[in-house]
């Protein structure tokens, strides 16, 4: 069941990648990720699992060029994210833990930020927010503020506002995480059945076994310090006998 | 038998009336307050000490439809706003220099410190000194009065921002110049108005003193002129041309305020 993804047509590459915080070797420094090797082929949706402090989001930020890797090398359809920073404008989407919509800007307003620093046309940029919008089930809330929606509803609207730039790449950043369990159900439904119609290529960050099982087609489980402790590929032939299996092997995993 | 229906709107058209005419009532009375003790003040205290605010209009009709006069106001309110538009300007570069670099930081905080320990007057001093010009050491000493708090309220403003926030649009890529338009200006902006709304009553009141010692013409050196004849009435008319001037601008951005931050939630607890 794993996968095998050469990095030349990777979508998303890892080469050795350690990230450590603070001067290396003194008291205070702390390896978050270490001597990490991934790869993930275009149009996969990657679910990395793992506890709390693993080193999830510090991969996330370096796969999203937020962040530069202490050693080794980060590649992002072939280029390195955190250097060719602006040549991604466009190419990766971010939906992250909390939705981190612009307060001073209506709901269709947040989804048109990625346009703008596209410099898309105003009235493309109006259609493209508002067909995003009505696809999420905000048909009617385009001119709220955030702080008259919900969270789920703002949720949506982060997820909008990823969707609209035609990204190639998404990052999630356990986006359902501070929603109820009936809003993050539904609301993973919709966003699986997106990335799927869209064709993107997806790593989307958990702490959930059952949130991976469900969003992913891999699953990698990360152990402290971000290192891969166990990586599984399925598909939807993959039966419900087997995926228990993955399951209770994943929670084996995590238990150590 | 005849029935009479309730008319429709016609109570919540009252309510609304009545809450207006509530609210008017309760920013209108201190004034009226203020008004009615000096006016009967007037009544039993010599001219020269307390005038009748009759007397006071119409010297301020005078001063409004006077050219010569009302020159000197607008001479006033355009040294006021010059001095704030560069100090606001100065601040703001200062601010983003200290706020990028650690190193600025260290070395100009304590000196705009230092600045804000000098009195006003002593800038005037300085300006006099140092300077020829009337113009140049009015603006002198109103940049130099109210640099330090622009300074500091706009540094205050950008090291407030949020982390979150900054990340999010940084995920997009943006150029420097759609950071600035889509984040930073709409995030500090409430800041940067409030920063205005304190400085200018420092301004206007800066401004007289630096008009009082070293100008030849402008409110500050009107009132020097009704010092020197001992006419209450016409520094209380010239004074107050300064009280509508800051009251119109602070009306100006409260104004601002409410429309640009709408997007604000409103809790139905005050504090």
């Amino acid at each position: 069941m794993r996968d095998t993804v050469t990095s030349a047509d990777a979508a998303i590459h890892l080469d050795k990648v350690s990230k450590i915080f603070g001067k290396e070797g003194a008291d205070a420094s702390y390896r978050a990720v270490d001597d990490l090797n991934l790869d993930v082929r275009p149009g996969q949706m990657l679910a990395l699992l793992g506890k709390t402090g693993c080193g999830k989001s510090t991969i996330f930020n370096m796969i999203a060029g937020l962040t530069e890797p202490t050693s080794g090398t980060v590649r992002v359809s072939g280029r390195d994210p955190f250097a060719d920073f602006d040549s991604f404008r466009g190419r990766i989407a971010i939906v992250f833990q909390n939705d981190r919509l612009l307060p001073w800007r209506t709901a269709i307003q947040n989804v048109e930020l990625g346009l703008e620093m596209l410099d898309a046309p105003a009235a493309e940029r109006r259609t493209t927010a508002q067909l995003w919008l009505t696809k999420l089930g905000l048909g009617g809330h385009e001119n709220d503020y955030p702080h008259a929606l919900s969270g789920g509803m703002r949720q949506r609207v982060s997820i909008a506002r990823a969707f609209a730039t035609n990204a190639n790449i998404l990052l999630c950043d356990e986006p359902f995480s501070a929603l109820d369990e009936s809003t993050a159900g539904r609301l993973r439904a919709e966003f699986v059945r997106l990335v799927k119609e869209n064709g993107k290529t997806a790593v989307f960050i958990t702490h959930s076994i059952s949130e991976a099982l469900e969003i992913g087609d891999r699953i990698v489980v990360l152990k402290r310090p971000a290192k891969i402790a166990y990586d599984v590929s399925f598909d939807g032939g993959t039966g419900r006998e087997e995926r228990e299996l993955i399951r209770s092997r994943i929670g084996d995993v995590l238990a150590v | 038998m005849s029935a009479t229906e309730p008319q429709a709107g016609s109570p919540a058209l009252a309510t609304m009336l009545f809450e207006a005419m509530k609210r008017l009532g309760s920013s209108v009375l201190p004034f009226v307050v203020v008004i009615l003790i000096w006016q009967f003040a007037s009544l039993f205290f010599p001219r020269f000490l307390f005038p009748s605010l009759i007397d006071v209009f119409w010297r301020c009709l005078e001063i409004f439809s006077s050219g010569t006069m009302f020159a000197d106001v607008l001479s006033t309110i355009l040294r006021i706003l010059a001095g704030l538009a560069g100090a606001f300007l100065i601040g703001g570069l200062l601010a983003l220099l200290m706020v990028r670099s650690r190193a600025v930081d260290k070395f100009l905080a304590p000196i705009l410190t230092l600045f804000q320990g000098i009195p006003a007057l002593s800038w005037v001093v300085f300006a006099i000194i140092w300077f020829h010009g009337v113009e140049f050491r009015i603006f002198f000493i109103m940049v130099m009065t109210t640099l330090p708090a622009f300074t500091f309220q706009v540094l205050g403003a950008l090291r407030a921002m949020s982390k979150d926030l900054m990340e999010m649009v940084f995920s997009f890529r943006p150029t420097r110049i759609k950071l600035f338009r889509v984040m930073i200006a709409p995030a500090i902006l409430p800041d940067i108005l409030t920063a205005w709304k304190v400085n200018l009553g420092n301004a206007s009141r800066v401004v007289v003193v630096a008009e009082l010692v070293g100008a030849t013409g402008g409110v500050g050196y009107q009132l020097l002129q009704q010092q020197q004849l001992f006419d209450m009435a016409g520094a209380l008319a010239w004074t107050l041309q300064l009280v509508f001037f800051v009251l119109i601008v602070q009306g100006a951005l409260t104004l601002i305020e409410n429309t640009a931050f709408r997007y604000r939630a409103v809790s139905e607890r005050a504090i």
